[in-house]
């Protein structure tokens, strides 16, 4: 990185139907931090098949959920979509 | 009703007469600026039983008061359900705002008992035009509401798009948010949240229940019928694994034994197998 450049963060988020990060992403959220300078995600639902093809595009993993161990009397109820995988992409961007 | 316990919510198109919507906007948009006004048009008291809710003369009253309305509340909160709130949710031509996902109020209690939430667009709603988002399916899970913020999209969700007339209910559970409008109409839409006052149990048309109604061993690796609800219990939303899918099937169950009375009953004998094997260490 010059002086005369700064660098931004991409952030997308993307939840899969399996715990596998090559599972169909069945959610998504895409947050950008050069303010629409830069390209985003592909402008089709969802914007990649799977968490690979993100990879693939030149996303970089960041986090994915954990397996947490089932608490007593929760083993069947559903909550928030379980399969988390977060990406970034780093930007350069002219001061 | 199994596609509602389903789905969490059944869609009513052009239920209302023209005539009806026609005279709505003015009375939502005074309930709109005056309700939070020292005079002008107020809602209804918290617990005012439905049928003392907006006397006549009153467009809402008239609309909560026709007989396929009252069918569809009859059906699923009983003959004599009260007011929880209402509110009139505008949307402005050309607004831009996404409202993120959630559900209303707070984290409910896990019994089976629900509310439901009538949605009355008295205009039509073009596609992409401020319709509310909503995911169909999503409505017996245990979230908090504001946990739901981060999902921007998920596959299957759906937009209101509609005729004018057209009434969406909602089971209180279900994931939804308001949307832009890039349209050039303004977005009117009435949303009223009742609570049954008696246990919701066979209040539909239910005479037909005995020959839709599936056995306990009705189970997808051993023997089907079709022509049961176990069919519709089955339907599988395109965002859920298959781990989300077989518990939402236990959860629509629990749902299913409270609405038919049948404690006993089962959809590929989730429940039935381990309530028979835990019996065996009670005994």
């Amino acid at each position: 990185m010059s002086s005369s450049t700064v660098e931004r963060q991409q952030v997308l988020y993307l939840w899969m139907q399996g715990s596998a990060l090559d599972s169909p992403v069945i959610g998504w959220a895409f947050h950008d931090g050069t303010g629409g300078a830069r390209p985003g995600v592909p402008d089709v639902d969802p914007p990649y098949p799977t968490g690979v093809a993100a990879l693939v595009d030149g996303w970089m993993l960041l986090q994915s959920s954990q397996l947490t161990p089932l608490g007593a009397g929760q083993e069947h109820v559903n909550s928030y979509l379980e399969h988390e995988f977060v990406f970034e992409r780093r930007i350069l961007l002219d001061r | 009703m199994a596609e509602f316990v389903t789905n969490g919510v059944l869609r009513f198109d052009e239920i209302v007469p023209r005539d009806i919507n026609e005279r709505a906007v003015p009375e939502l948009e005074r309930l709109k600026n005056e309700r939070f006004a020292p005079d002008g048009l107020k809602p209804p008291h918290t617990g005012t039983p439905l049928d003392d809710c907006y006397p006549d003369p009153s467009v809402i009253g008239e609309y909560l008061r026709l007989p396929a309305i009252r069918g569809i509340i009859e059906s699923l909160v009983g003959p004599d359900p009260t007011f929880d709130h209402d509110f009139t949710h505008f949307i402005d031509a050309g607004a831009t705002d996404v409202q993120p996902l959630h559900v209303d109020a707070v984290t409910d209690s896990p019994d089976a008992t629900f509310d439901i939430q009538l949605f009355w667009f008295c205009n039509d709603v073009e596609p992409g035009e401020g319709g509310t988002r909503y995911l169909p399916g999503s409505h017996l899970r245990r979230v908090r509401s504001s946990g739901l913020d981060r999902y921007q999209h998920i596959t299957g969700e759906q937009q209101v798009a509609c005729k004018a007339g057209t009434v969406f209910v909602f089971h209180h559970g279900l994931w939804h948010a308001g949307q832009p409008n890039p349209g050039p109409k303004h977005r009117w839409m009435h949303k009223v949240r009742l609570n049954p006052t008696r246990p919701q149990v066979r209040l539909w048309d239910t005479s037909d229940l005995d020959d839709v109604q599936n056995l306990p061993t009705d189970h997808v690796f051993a023997r089907m019928d079709h022509s049961t609800i176990a069919d519709t219990l089955r339907t599988f939303q395109p965002w859920l694994s298959v781990t989300e899918y077989r518990n939402e099937q236990m959860q629509r169950v629990a749902l299913w034994r409270y609405l038919s009375g049948d404690p006993k009953y089962d959809v590929d004998h989730y429940r039935t197998r381990l309530e028979q094997r835990s019996a065996l260490v009670e005994r």
